[in-house]
């Protein structure tokens, strides 16, 4: 379990936190509070039936995402696993699209073709939304290729889990970008549990698991992602350091969700104690952490708080209309959006056969 | 024309993609400073430097998931593997990323990628340097498959490949690449999808792709010599997109159909295409559509058996026989 220490003056009075405005830690209230509601509305909807597949809920984690993407300099690119939706709504996805996603309809951000763990919007530097466990860290690794190629002045952030740091292709892609100066910074969230293995019973580790970077001469850092400051101060730090001298940095966040690996995981009780969950959430809370910082600030007001928090909530229930009020996709759009020749009706997508179903 | 190599086809192919298209790099295990393990990039770079011919560690899943990434962003990786066989350790990142993101995406992304290498037995490396996974990787929808038999093909088709703006899964063969042909200079295109009739018939289709053409054509000589039978050979040069049209125009014209390759039978390519052919054509049929691949076991490594699991022009004649 992570320590409970206020935010240290220190990093509160660090460069980049002092330039974070009031207006900007009140936005980056706004966006956990928005991944928070957004994601109880998807739980209600999942639990009735309404979506497919596998629910990974991010609540618990929502510091994470919202402090990387509140340091994105319009060049930087990020990827994440399956554990998406925050990532999404963090880079500025909105909520409609999203939902409309999970309930598998042709409003979704992949038209219902990608689900829950498989969000995108290239546009707004947001590469998925991945399923397969480390799958995608070879592919930030790519994404960091490509800046470089392109000299493009932008880094990958590319996120992972702590399951995932015990894949093959992890150690390959840490000793890829150290070998190439490959501008990424590897953001494991540590939530303490791959799907029911603790931490302890999945990782052979000393002290932590970045220390394993070293292994890689790659510099790495801890941070607990209940302290936002913390975050902001060491993100930009990494992420400032992969962009000017293009070394990679590999960070381990201690955080913790709340709910099982996915809403299908019904032993998420057994393998911690309901005491474990209620004394993060009562004392590691990022949501609650921040607010308690803004409060004490005087930035925040708690009639604010309720306004936002509010605003949240009409926003999540809204786009569950949206989502619901949408409609599926129709039957021809199963082959659509496979071969981009094919969709551009190009020469090359007009000559031979592509497809091989009688149905056709 | 200039008659060159299977090899220096391929190498043209890369020098005027590499010449023409900045976003365009090689990467892979000895490409660069070795000359390439087959020496297929031999003099890139040299040429061209070390940014766009790049030399990796022996880490498949991570410079093919590399190369995804990167195309997903706008670049033109060409990835050669070794061996195809090597796939197998970074198949997640072919099948998963390469194939299935744009989809997932809802067309979002694109990856305009070329993995390429040698995918053939017949060379006494044993069963796990011997893979043809071409059957496996054109089961994907979202991936292209293309396996050239001949220096124009392999150099026409790599160019098509690289400007393509899918994965193309381009699959080489090591007992092909010293093989001379005419070859054009400069840059051509054939495009992928279309099938190329390397031997005009009139009684039999021997449908064939990569080496195994090459073994067709030499069967489909003795036959015409000692048996007076006229097969038409058709080199379908890309498995996916697959040009069925050119397929069944010729078994409606011969009525009988080999099909031949060097994959094995089990879901494999022809197993595909005689499912396709009997679906389509099962009325311009007067026989059973038989096939002569690859025997069903793992590659062999003694030399004298291993040339006999391959096809050989003997098997396909003798099949061939049967159907009259």
């Amino acid at each position: 379990m992570i320590t409970t220490t206020p935010d240290s003056k220190e990093v509160a009075q660090a460069p980049i936190n002092l330039a974070f405005t009031s207006e900007q830690k009140i936005a980056a209230l706004r966006e956990m509070l928005r991944i928070r509601r957004f994601e109880q509305q998807a739980l209600k909807f999942y639990n009735q039936g309404k979506m497919g597949g596998f629910l990974h809920l991010y609540i618990g984690q929502e510091s994470v995402a919202v402090a990387a993407a509140s340091l994105m300099n319009g060049h930087d690119e990020m990827i994440t696993a399956y554990r998406d939706h925050g990532h999404a709504l963090a880079v500025g996805m909105s909520m409609e699209e999203c939902m409309a996603e999970l309930f598998g309809k042709a409003t979704g951000c992949s038209k219902g073709k990608g689900g829950s763990m498989h969000f995108f919007a290239p546009d707004k530097h947001y590469w998925g939304g991945h399923g397969i466990v480390a799958g995608q860290v070879p592919l930030g690794l790519g994404l960091a290729f490509a800046l470089k190629y392109k000299q493009i002045p932008g880094c990958a952030l590319c996120f992972l889990g702590d399951g995932a740091v015990n894949q093959g292709v992890v150690a390959e892609s840490l000793n890829l970008a150290s070998l190439w100066d490959l501008p990424i910074v590897f953001i494991i969230e540590n939530n303490g549990y791959s799907m029911g293995t603790s931490l302890e019973r999945s990782s052979a580790i000393d002290n932590c698991l970045a220390e394993r970077a070293a292994g890689f001469n790659m510099k790495w850092s801890v941070v607990n992602g209940s302290h936002f400051y913390e975050l902001r101060a060491t993100l930009h730090t990494s992420m400032e350091e992969a962009r000017t001298t293009l070394r990679p940095v590999l960070l381990e966040i201690k955080t913790y969700r709340y709910y099982g690996h996915s809403i299908a995981d019904a032993n998420h009780k057994k393998y911690r104690t309901a005491e474990e969950i209620e004394q993060y959430k009562e004392n590691h809370d990022p949501i609650s952490c921040w607010q308690h910082q803004l409060l004490e600030e005087k930035i925040l007001t708690e009639s604010m708080l309720e306004s936002i928090d509010g605003a949240a909530k009409e926003e999540a229930a809204a786009s569950v209309i949206f989502a619901e009020a949408s409609p599926w996709p129709e039957p021809e759009s199963i082959f659509t959006d496979i071969y981009y020749e094919v969709d551009q009706a190009s020469e090359a997508g007009r000559t031979g056969v592509h497809f091989f179903s009688d149905s056709r | 024309m200039p008659l060159i190599t299977y090899r220096k086809a391929l190498n043209e192919a890369f020098s005027e993609e590499l010449t023409r298209d900045d976003s365009v790099f090689l990467m892979g295990e000895e490409v660069a400073e070795y000359n390439g393990a087959y020496k297929v990039t031999e003099g890139l770079w040299e040429r061209f430097g070390s940014k766009r011919v790049i030399d990796t560690p022996i880490s498949e899943a991570a410079f093919l998931g590399l190369g995804v990434g990167a195309a997903m962003m706008g670049l033109r990786p060409v990835v050669e593997l070794m061996f195809w066989s090597f796939a197998y350790v970074g198949f997640d990142q072919i099948i998963n990323n390469a194939g299935c993101v744009r989809y997932m995406s809802g067309g979002l992304i694109n990856v305009p990628m070329v993995i390429r290498g040698p995918a053939n037995g017949g060379t006494s490396v044993g069963a796990t340097h011997s893979h043809t996974p071409e059957n496996l990787i054109a089961n994907t929808p979202g991936l292209k498959v293309v396996c050239p038999a001949t220096p124009y093909d392999a150099k026409g088709l790599m160019i098509a490949s690289i400007r393509d703006n899918d994965t193309v899964c381009f699959m080489e063969n090591t007992l092909l690449y010293g093989n001379t042909g005419e070859v054009p200079e400069g840059s051509y295109t054939i495009p992928l999808g279309v099938a190329d009739i390397k031997r005009l018939g009139t009684d039999i289709s021997f449908i064939a792709y990569g080496r195994a053409v090459l073994t067709a054509l030499e069967a489909a000589e003795i036959l015409q010599a000692e048996h007076g039978i006229s097969a038409e050979v058709i080199d379908l040069r890309s498995i996916r997109p697959l040009d069925e049209e050119t397929l069944l125009t010729s078994v409606a014209k011969t009525h009988r159909v080999l099909l031949i390759d060097e994959n094995k039978p089990f879901c494999g390519v022809s197993a595909q295409i005689a499912a396709m052919i009997a679906e389509k054509a099962f009325d311009e049929l007067d026989a059973p559509i038989l096939r002569v691949t690859a025997l069903d076991a793992p590659a062999i490594y003694s030399m004298p058996l291993e040339k006999l699991q391959l096809p050989t022009p003997e098997r396909i004649i003798s099949k061939a026989l049967t159907l009259f």
